[in-house]
């Protein structure tokens, strides 16, 4: 063996080899198994994680008429690197745009200040909401376009022009929703008021996923894993409304040409019948492209066709405050049914009577006749009954458990457990108010006299008197009002302060109401109903027409409260639109046409807009 | 019963077995590489990359056996013709060659086209063996030592002149198999110096010094030199006292310009280490002097060249490499990233290799090599689809499967009777390993982007067909061994 004397050298070559390889193993150990960023990586590269939304739930009313549905709609969304050959002006016929709105378009997603999103590697929305109609001819041509791609997605449809305030709408998901909530996305829609908002997560379901494959070109390969980790949308539910859309109808009908709103509800359960609102406008504009043109308008309209006056305007009550103020005075010990006040009618002081009557007038023709010295003397006997006491404690303790009285009757506070989306809860003056404004001891029956016929600083949106009205017609209670049928609230009795025994006689006033009374001409023959105008002084001109009642007297199936603002006498506009939706909903249909005629072609607010 | 002196009998099975696990191997991972989602082929769809393969496979098999049947003496006697007959071939392909990939490095004929630069390598450490066991070879002698250079060099020139510069470097290789035979192993290590030298430079001579002038390239490069010198002087020669000398008057001087730099003004640092470092020349040749001792005159030398070298390797960098070889190695420094540009191959296979975690996705489920995330990942790249694919236990298999067999290489090389059997098992082992060492480096993140193949495992047939000759030749060669001669 020759040359061989370098034999040991063979351990050097060995251990450069052994080296090598070790510090490859040990690169490959922090690669694979240390570092987490370059798995992140590859699904960032490789996964497409498309969203498919499912369907929303379907709004039906309470006689299962379908109201709300969805009808597929489609997004064109584009991949600009992919574009080639782009034919413009033959894109433009098929999609029947202009070729200027094509260019404004693409320079709009191009600029990163309105689109910060923009890569040329992945979808740009183009065009969104389009209808199948308006897409036909683009789907059979689609793939004359390369880069262009059809995205589905589903589009709120109503069956009917009505009731959009208690639907509300739906939109895109804001910034702060995103935070709130993970489950959104960017570019996500959810409802932004009414029933779409307060049952969102009913509606909505849950949303799918598709894992696609994505190549290092963007081109979809495929599904990862054969589909294995994709994720099935679960459709949202449906949901079944207290609404009866004939009544919301003839509701809206009625109000036509007039700013106002009524609130119908079925006493026992505390479902809301129809929650109309004049003016208001067809849900279905504010749906698809031309929402947030149209929605524009409504918010620039000046008679704010967006407001919901059923729970959001507040009205002094007026003479409807009167069987409230009849019931407390009875509980808290001011009068009896027997009690007689004397009325002189216009030269009555400190508040005068506008109706003839005769004197000393009782409680029923008082309610009947809604006489205001009846309810003033009544009012301050209730105050005044322990006198006034040491810096008029005593007084201030009636004041108390009347307040409290009428909170018990829904007033002064919101409904906590209701699912209307917006709702205000009206105002009943404390006494600290009154301590502020006058004095500890500056105050007295006198000097809160307005609040004995319901002016003043008392307010009450028309949910809360068509509440009152569900009370008087349960004798006692009600069930919060809600919009769900399926949620019936029915084990949560809210009791009033006023036991049961106060209520005939009140109901007594209210059926003379109709029967002699202001709303004697808008009796439905055959049919016992109680109910109470109310004409209401405000600082916007004519006085506001309110009516509020309730039928059949036995075993009230409805319960109603009617603002026609600055119509006039309360018995004049209110009392019909009252009798008449009564009718509708009991009879199930209008006989008076005449009626329903003269009133829904009225115009007493040429700014109205039927929309 | 096998003959005694039979190839069946004689021949290394655990070679064997490791080249055929490597081969079918690589088969099965170019399947799964150039698998497509659109066209599941067969492994044996000869319109795919995996049947075609199977094609070089089943042709290099032939070309193996071959190879077991000729007569182990037919490698030494015809070595100069065989190499001689791959330079004409090299030489003829510049000429030829139609430009792939911006190289002239594919005789194409016909259906087939061969990369007579694989052959080269093969070729060359037969040669190598050839002349290194000629009798009464002097590694120190120049009559021997400069053909040998030459016969590496011819080679690499004429592979640069193809503009395959990746091929070419594999070439440096054969110093391994030089440093066996007794080339001094000062060479290797000086060249090692060099490399880090260059990088330190490259890497930090945008670097400049706070407060000061220079940059931080030529302060480190120098220090590294002075450390060296350190090292040497303390470890390798009984003068422990110079060593001392020396470290103890750079740190004085050191500390002496950055006092001036402070308080009095601003010192240019590339000069005053390239000053320090050069005045260290002197002192070791008056060491030589005093002491008798004949070791510092090299060192000295070779400070003086490290000085130049540094000093020049901007130069050698921006103007002997081509813009794209520069943004790689840049790349690979951590200099630049261009993610999207130049620094994509890596970035992407580092993404799947990383994906692949301990287990792997399973084979075929590589979303991206699939999905082609990685380009060149059947060829040079084909590791990844198994980092992908396979996880930290495959790669580290086929990295242990390398490993036993370079280990399997140099112990038949050194049970070899005959010198030029035992030189060209290293020539062997040598070409494999700088093969996996740049191949699987490049693959994950820690060698510039060089294209070679990775052996046996790569698609491809003259890669397949030139490692195969190269094995099946050692194997042959192995064999003889028992053979009465």
């Amino acid at each position: 063996m020759r040359n061989n004397t370098f034999q040991d050298r063979r351990w050097v070559i060995a251990g450069i080899f052994s080296v090598v390889i070790l510090i490859y193993i040990i690169r490959l150990f922090s690669l694979q198994i240390v570092e987490t960023k370059y798995k992140i990586g590859a699904e960032s590269n490789a996964l497409l994680r498309k969203t498919i939304y499912p369907p929303r739930g379907l709004i039906y009313d309470r006689n299962n008429t379908l109201l709300v549905y969805n009808r597929p709609a489609y997004d064109i969304a584009m991949i600009l690197r992919e574009i080639t050959d782009l034919d413009t002006l033959e894109f433009c016929n098929t999609l029947n745009i202009t070729k200027d709105y094509f260019c404004e378009r693409m320079k709009d997603i191009k600029d990163r200040k309105k689109n910060p999103g923009f890569s040329v590697y992945t979808p740009q929305i183009f065009m969104t909401q389009l209808y199948g109609d308006e897409i036909a001819n683009m789907q059979q041509n689609i793939y004359r376009y390369p880069g262009f791609y059809i995205q589905n997605r589903t589009l709120r449809e109503y069956t009917f022009p009505y009731a959009a305030h208690v639907f509300g709408s739906i939109g895109e998901v804001s910034k702060s929703d995103i935070e709130r909530d993970p489950y959104y996305r960017q570019g996500d829609y959810s409802g932004r008021d009414g029933v779409e908002f307060t049952y969102e997560k009913h509606l909505r379901g849950e949303k799918g996923v598709e894992i696609l494959l994505r190549d290092s070109k963007g081109r979809i390969r495929g599904k990862y894993r054969d589909g294995d980790a994709d994720e099935e949308p679960v459709a949202g539910k449906n949901l079944t409304l207290t609404i009866d859309i004939q009544l919301q109808k003839i509701g809206e009908e009625l109000l036509n040409g007039k700013i106002g709103s009524i609130v119908a509800i079925e006493p026992q359960t505390g479902e809301i019948l129809s929650m109309v609102t004049n003016p208001g406008y067809d849900p279905s504009i504010l749906v698809g492209r031309s929402r947030s043109k149209n929605y524009n308008e409504l918010v620039n309209d000046p008679t704010k066709p967006l407001l919901n006056r059923a729970t959001l305007a507040q009205y002094s009550p007026g003479s409807t405050f009167k069987p409230i103020q009849a019931l407390i005075c009875l509980q808290l010990g001011g009068i009896n049914e027997h009690t007689r006040f004397p009325c002189n009618g216009e030269s009555s002081v400190p508040i005068r009577c506008s109706h003839y009557h005769g004197s000393p007038v009782s409680l029923l023709n008082a309610i009947e006749q809604s006489c205001n010295p009846y309810f003033w003397q009544a009012f301050r006997a209730t105050l005044e009954k322990d006198g006034y006491g040491e810096k008029n404690s005593s007084f201030k303790e009636n004041y108390q458990a009347w307040m409290d009285a009428l909170y018990s009757f829904g007033f002064g506070h919101k409904f906590e457990d209701s699912d209307l989306f917006e709702h205000v809860k009206g105002n009943i003056p404390t006494q600290n108010y009154f301590n502020r404004y006058f004095g500890e001891t500056g105050w007295r029956a006198l000097t809160i006299r307005s609040l004995s016929i319901g002016q003043g600083e008392v307010l009450a949106t028309p949910l809360q008197l068509a509440n009152v009205m569900a009370i008087i017609a349960n004798q006692g209670y009600y069930i919060t009002p809600h919009l769900n049928k399926n949620d019936t609230m029915l084990l949560k009795k809210h009791v009033t302060a006023v036991d049961s025994s106060h209520f005939p006689i009140v109901t007594e006033g209210m059926w003379r109401v109709f029967e002699y009374g202001t709303g004697r001409y808008y009796k439905i023959p055959g049919l016992d109903m109680c109910g109470k105008t109310g004409t209401v002084q405000n600082n916007f001109g004519k006085d506001h027409s309110l009516f509020v009642g309730f039928a059949p007297r036995e075993n009230p199936v409805i319960a109603i409260a009617v603002v026609v603002e600055n119509a006039g006498f309360g018995a004049t506009w209110a009392a019909p639109i009252a009798s008449l939706m009564m009718e509708q909903y009991i009879l199930g249909k209008i006989d008076r046409h005449y009626l329903f005629d003269r009133i829904s072609t009225s115009i007493l607010n040429p700014d109205v807009q039927k929309r | 019963m096998f003959k005694r002196d039979s190839v069946t009998y004689s021949i290394d099975w655990l070679v064997l077995l490791l080249y055929f696990t490597l081969v079918i191997m690589g088969w099965f991972n170019i399947y799964g590489a150039s698998y497509d989602l659109d066209h599941e082929g067969s492994m044996f769809n000869f319109d795919f990359r995996a049947g075609k393969q199977f094609i070089w496979i089943i042709t290099a098999f032939v070309i193996g056996g071959v190879i077991l049947l000729l007569d182990y003496r037919f490698f030494n006697y015809f070595a100069y013709y065989i190499y001689a007959l791959t330079i004409l071939l090299l030489i003829i392909t510049i000429f030829i060659a139609p430009e792939i990939k911006g190289s002239r490095s594919w005789l194409v004929m016909g259906p087939i086209s061969i990369q007579p630069a694989e052959l080269a390598k093969v070729s060359t450490a037969l040669v190598l063996a050839k002349w290194m066991s000629r009798y009464n070879f002097k590694m120190k002698s120049p009559r021997d030592f400069i053909p040998l250079i030459f016969f590496i060099l011819l080679p690499f020139g004429l592979i640069v002149l193809q503009r395959e510069i990746g091929s070419a470097l594999v070439f440096s290789t054969f110093l391994l198999v030089l440093y066996r035979e007794g080339m001094r192993g000062e060479i290797l290590l000086m060249l090692s110096l060099f490399i880090v030298l260059f990088i330190l430079v490259l890497k930090y001579s945008a670097s400049p010094i706070a407060n000061a002038e220079g940059t931080w390239g030529m302060v480190l490069a120098m220090g590294i030199v002075l450390i060296s010198q350190f090292v040497y002087t303390y470890f390798f020669t009984r003068h422990k006292k110079e060593a001392w000398i020396l470290a103890g008057s750079v740190t004085a001087l050191s500390l002496i310009f950055i006092v001036l730099n402070k308080w009095f003004f601003t010192v240019n640092f590339d000069y005053v280490a390239i000053a320090i470092t050069a005045a260290t020349t002197p002192y070791w040749l008056v060491v030589e002097l005093i002491k008798r001792y004949k070791k510092y005159l090299f060192p000295a030398f070779m400070t003086l060249v490290a000085i130049g070298f540094c000093f020049t390797s901007d130069q050698i960098f921006n103007r002997v490499l081509e813009p794209h070889q520069q943004i790689r190695i840049k790349i690979l420094l951590n200099m630049e990233e261009d993610l999207m540009g130049a620094g994509y191959n890596v970035n992407q296979s580092k993404i799947a290799i990383g994906s692949g975690g301990f287990w792997g996705k399973g084979f075929l489920n590589g979303t991206q090599t699939k999905l082609k995330y990685v380009p060149e990942q059947d060829t040079d790249f084909i590791f990844c689809t198994i980092g992908e694919e396979h996880g930290f236990v495959g790669s580290v298999f086929v990295l242990i499967l390398y490993w036993l067999l370079l280990m399997r290489i140099l112990a038949i090389a050194e049970r070899q009777k005959e010198a030029f059997h035992r030189i060209y098992a290293y020539g062997v082992a040598s070409l494999l390993f700088f093969h996996v060492m740049i191949n699987v480096g490049m693959v994950l993140g820690v060698m510039p982007v060089i294209g070679i193949p990775l052996p046996f495992l790569s698609y491809g047939g003259s890669s397949l067909w030139s490692f195969t000759i190269l094995l099946f030749i050692l194997l042959r060669l192995d064999a003889s061994r028992l053979e009465r001669r």
